[in-house]
């Protein structure tokens, strides 16, 4: 399975989420630069974490209206696997490809710590390698990671089992309305998360928790 | 508003540039005429304390600072070590003290950004942060406000930068009330073959300047930072700079990937008085003249002048001599990638810094002299005096003092801190902070990591700096070993008070005495460091605080030791001198927390005992004995029991020694360590006869209980030990 990551100014996760995918795929990553208009031919493309042009705007803005993320979106369009890893999320989000908003973290502090999650939607490409309302343990690091949605759009991505992640076992870390941690697109193929699965994949990072996400996304499931 | 270079140079001028009247004379004699204007400000900039060291240069040089492992010491951005397989670490500590108390978030923003570029500048990767942070006492009312500002601009800096922040300090003290302290540790990955220098050479080459543009923020800046607060202090927030962690980071990219394809000859970044600093250390180093045309520079504000340009302290800017063949492929990276790139000067041979700005020459001066020749001081100084005896330390409930030490400000947990930085980025991080030292992983190799710590006592350093300095390097070089790690170098940051004042003096060079000492006998040289000097209000200084920043190396990080038990049932074991458990109470934590009292001598340091009992607690470690491992620091074996047990949710019994056991659990005796073996593994404790390796407890269940007092649950330790911050910040 082929995967490009998508590399823009700022952005800082990238080289976290090359290794995860390197290290579980067994091959690279292609790359993409914020000005590329075209993306290889792929079946997932990731958007990795950081502070894409430094956030100094609303957290994505600045990102979502960058060249390469008009052919990210054609090719979400097209059933291309694409997933966004916290201000991956947030640039998915202002790009108009998922449901919702993600606000300043409730404590307006920025946090780094461990969470548990609970895997609400395991019927999912990107979550197949979990049993339905497993808890996993995973990292979070974000200032803006609230998920927000006006109540008629809650009720709707609840109703079609659009939220795949939940904060669990009390350690919502930010706020965010029902405990949300990952939402997919209606279409299946766009996902969402504000937690870094790929800094939980091997010995060294204290667990491996995250691994099954990349697994089951490269088709690497035992 | 413009600052024209035409101004008559007056007395009031030039002791409002921080220059003594004989400093002056001696530009006079150097220079042969009266300074111009932007002069005066290039002298103002290159001879204050900050920059040249003047006070503690005499002292600094007495340190040591070589070893097999050694590539740079002192003098260069950063120390460069050796660590194997054709890598190196680089690292350095420096303060940013006083911008810090007057702008706490762009403060210890700029600190963060400052130490970055020291680091990649030398063609590191930056892996590692830690922040030694001290703030004034808990209820006077400015010190709210900057724990959470300083807290806030490191993590807001270091998140968005990118680096894992892996350990630091944070502590209170009513002497820092009226100057909080922020030393910003940075530590890099670098291949040996490809270490970047400031020096430059060949003449007739371009100097290139790159990063962000100039602006007038920050002029004059070092100049502040070398005087005393008073209360005119709010008019000096427009010295202070902003920080832009983007620009850092697409700089970061930038430089490395310049630096990667051999275009680079000689790099500096500017970082206090810019411009000035940066031009004139790349040619000093390289013998080289240097001929700066500031209509080239790029700003970002109108009508600048001369003077402005060349003190201006904006972020996030960096100066290099380049391969004149590769300019054009160095313009199209730095370019891509969003950053100012201009041809602003070039080397000459003529041993002169020359500036020129609109058509007229605004300096011309003696390059080698303005970096070499700052005046250098033998300040006057005192022994300082001893310490009032320790008075009778009446018993303690062991059980309610570990509870009230554990709640305490300076030993409760930092959690509330730690966790507003990025400890995880970049996927390397085996330790995080609340432990003895911070560890990452050497990205690449199989096996090998490295262990961060940062330490000193400055209540210690207080009642006698000469074993405080000692003190500090012993329990860095200790924090270290707990983890497994070999020791391998440090960076000093030493802050003090007035050295014109002879007491202070005395201070600084009775610490500077301890430290080499001790970095001496533990073959742990100083490979960089920083001096901040006039931290004081009003003309009260702080206390004296030398932080020491460590480095190790661990060869098998899967045999790392780490602080919480391992398992339950397993034997503890106490590793120290021969003799008592503990004794030393003067200036302890006990004595400070349960009774409000400050006296006694602080507890001495036997460095042939350190060495002795570190390299044994070591070699446990690393034979795969020791199950866990921790130093005993700041609340003696007590509180170190408690951390132990509260990582871990493990308790233990300990048992008690003698009948004075408020000295067995809180003295603060040095030179020891807790380990915990299994009891199949007890029999592999080699005795080693210099040494007292005692079992005084086992392991298991869910309290610890202390000789006679009650038990504690490690739930009711962790309540204690996590609330404070919380509390204290409103959260």
């Amino acid at each position: 399975m082929k995967s490009a990551v998508v590399l823009l100014p700022g952005l800082n996760r990238d080289r976290d989420m090359i290794a995860a995918l390197t290290k579980i795929g067994g091959q690279a990553p292609a790359t993409v630069w914020q000005t590329d208009t075209e993306i290889p031919d792929v079946d997932l493309i990731v958007i990795p974490g950081g502070f894409s042009y430094g956030d100094y705007l609303r957290c994505g803005a600045i990102a979502a209206r960058m060249p390469v993320m008009r052919a990210v979106a054609e090719k979400a369009a097209k059933g291309v696997m694409v997933m966004g890893v916290c201000n991956g999320f947030q640039i998915l989000l202002e790009a108009g490809l998922l449901p919702g908003a993600l606000m300043r973290n409730a404590s307006l502090n920025f946090v780094c710590r461990e969470v548990k999650l609970e895997v609400a939607n395991a019927n999912t490409a990107f979550t197949r390698g979990y049993t339905p309302g497993q808890i996993i343990r995973c990292p979070v690091a974000h200032h803006d990671g609230n998920f927000f949605a006006d109540a008629e759009t809650l009720a709707r991505i609840e109703g079609e089992s659009q939220v795949v992640f939940r904060y669990a076992d009390g350690t919502n870390p930010n706020g965010s309305l029902n405990d949300i941690a990952g939402v997919i697109s209606d279409g299946g193929n766009v996902l969402g998360l504000m937690p870094h699965p790929e800094n939980l994949i091997e010995a060294a990072h204290g667990g491996t928790d995250g691994r099954a996400l990349f697994e089951g996304l490269l088709g690497k499931a035992a | 508003m413009t600052i024209r270079n035409d101004i008559p140079i007056t007395d009031d001028l030039i002791a409002s540039h921080g220059l003594k009247p004989d400093e002056y004379q001696r530009i006079l004699d150097l220079i042969g005429r009266e300074p111009t204007f932007t002069e005066l400000g290039i002298f103002s900039a290159m001879w204050n304390e900050h920059c040249s060291y003047k006070s503690s240069r005499k002292w600094l040089r007495t340190l040591p600072t070589s070893g097999p492992r050694v590539i740079q010491g002192p003098g260069e951005n950063a120390g460069v070590v050796d660590i194997g397989d054709g890598q190196a670490v680089v690292f350095k500590m420096e303060s940013h003290n006083h911008p810090s108390y007057i702008e706490p978030y762009q403060g210890a923003a700029t600190g963060m950004g400052g130490i970055l570029r020291d680091v990649f500048t030398m063609g590191a990767r930056p892996i590692a942060a830690m922040n030694a942070l001290r703030f004034g006492e808990p209820d006077h009312p400015k010190t709210r406000h900057l724990v959470s500002g300083v807290v806030a601009g490191v993590g807001g800096y270091g998140n968005s930068f990118g680096v894992p922040t892996v350990g630091g300090e944070v502590q209170f003290d009513a002497r820092y009330n009226g100057n909080c302290l922020v030393n910003a540790f940075a530590a890099g990955l670098a291949d040996t073959d490809a270490i970047f220098y400031s020096k430059a050479s060949g003449v007739g080459l371009p100097v290139v300047y790159l990063g962000a543009k100039t602006g007038r923020d920050g002029v004059g800046g070092a100049t502040m930072a070398s005087a005393e607060f008073d209360e005119s202090i709010e008019e000096k927030r427009p010295t202070v700079q902003v920080g832009d962690p983007f620009t850092e980071k697409c700089l970061l990219e930038a430089c490395l990937e310049l630096m990667a394809s051999g275009a680079v000859i000689a790099i500096q970044d500017m970082g206090a008085a810019g411009l000035t600093c940066s031009a004139v250390e790349m040619g000093a180093k390289g013998d080289l003249g240097i001929r700066l045309d500031l209509d080239r520079v790029p700003v970002r504000e109108q009508h600048m002048s001369a003077y402005e340009m060349m003190l201006s302290e904006s972020q996030e800017r960096m100066l290099m001599v380049l391969r004149p063949e590769q300019e054009e492929e160095a313009e199209a990276i730095f370019r891509k990638w969003g950053l100012d790139f201009a041809i602003v000067g070039e080397t000459t041979d003529d041993l002169r810094f020359r500036v020129f700005h609109q058509g007229e020459e605004v300096a011309n001066l003696p390059i080698k002299e303005l970096g070499d020749e700052a005046p250098e001081y033998d300040r006057p100084w005192v022994e300082p005096k001893a310490p009032a005896p320790l008075g009778p330390v009446p018993q303690v409930d062991v059980a309610d003092a570990l509870l009230k030490l554990l709640g305490s400000p300076d030993l409760s947990s930092r959690r509330w801190v730690w966790e507003q930085y990025d400890t995880l980025i970049q996927g390397n991080s085996l330790q995080i902070p609340g432990g003895d030292a911070g560890v990452a992983r050497v990205e690449g190799h199989e096996t090998k990591a490295l262990a961060f710590s940062s330490d000193v006592n400055p209540r210690y350093c207080e009642a006698d700096a000469y074993e405080g300095g000692k003190q500090a390097v012993a329990e860095c070089w200790r924090n270290l070993t707990a983890t497994g790690a070999l020791p391998l170098a440090a960076t000093d940051n030493l802050n003090f008070g007035n050295p014109e004042r002879p007491e202070i003096m005395g201070q600084l060079v009775h610490a500077i005495k301890g430290i080499g000492e001790a970095c001496r006998a533990l073959d742990f040289p100083i490979v960089s460091g920083n001096v901040s000097l006039y931290n004081e209000t009003s003309g009260q200084g702080i206390l004296p605080t030398p932080t020491i920043g460590g480095v190790g190396l661990i060869d098998d990080w899967s045999k790392m030791a780490r602080i919480g038990f391992a398992a339950a049932d397993e034997i503890v074991v106490l590793i120290g001198p021969k003799g008592a458990w503990g004794w030393h109470l003067g200036q302890s934590a006990l004595l400070r927390e349960v009774f409000g009292r400050s006296e006694g001598a602080p507890p001495p340091v036997d460095l042939a005992h350190e060495k002795r009992a570190g390299d044994y607690v070591r070699q446990l470690i690393r034979d795969g004995v020791a199950t866990a491992a921790h130093d005993l620091s700041d609340g003696g074996l007590a509180v170190a029991l408690a951390e132990m047990a509260m990582a871990s949710g493990i308790g233990a019994t300990v048992d008690t020694w003698g009948a004075d056991e408020a000295a067995a659990f809180f003295g603060e005796d040095q030179g020891r360590y807790l380990v915990t073996v299994s009891r199949e593994n007890f029999g592999k404790l080699h005795g080693d006869p210099a040494l007292a390796v005692s079992q005084i407890g086992t392991t298991g269940g869910s309290s610890l209980k202390l000789g006679n007092a009650r038990a504690i649950s490690v739930e009711e330790l962790k309540a204690a030990h996590e609330g404070w911050f919380p509390a204290y910040m409103g959260q």
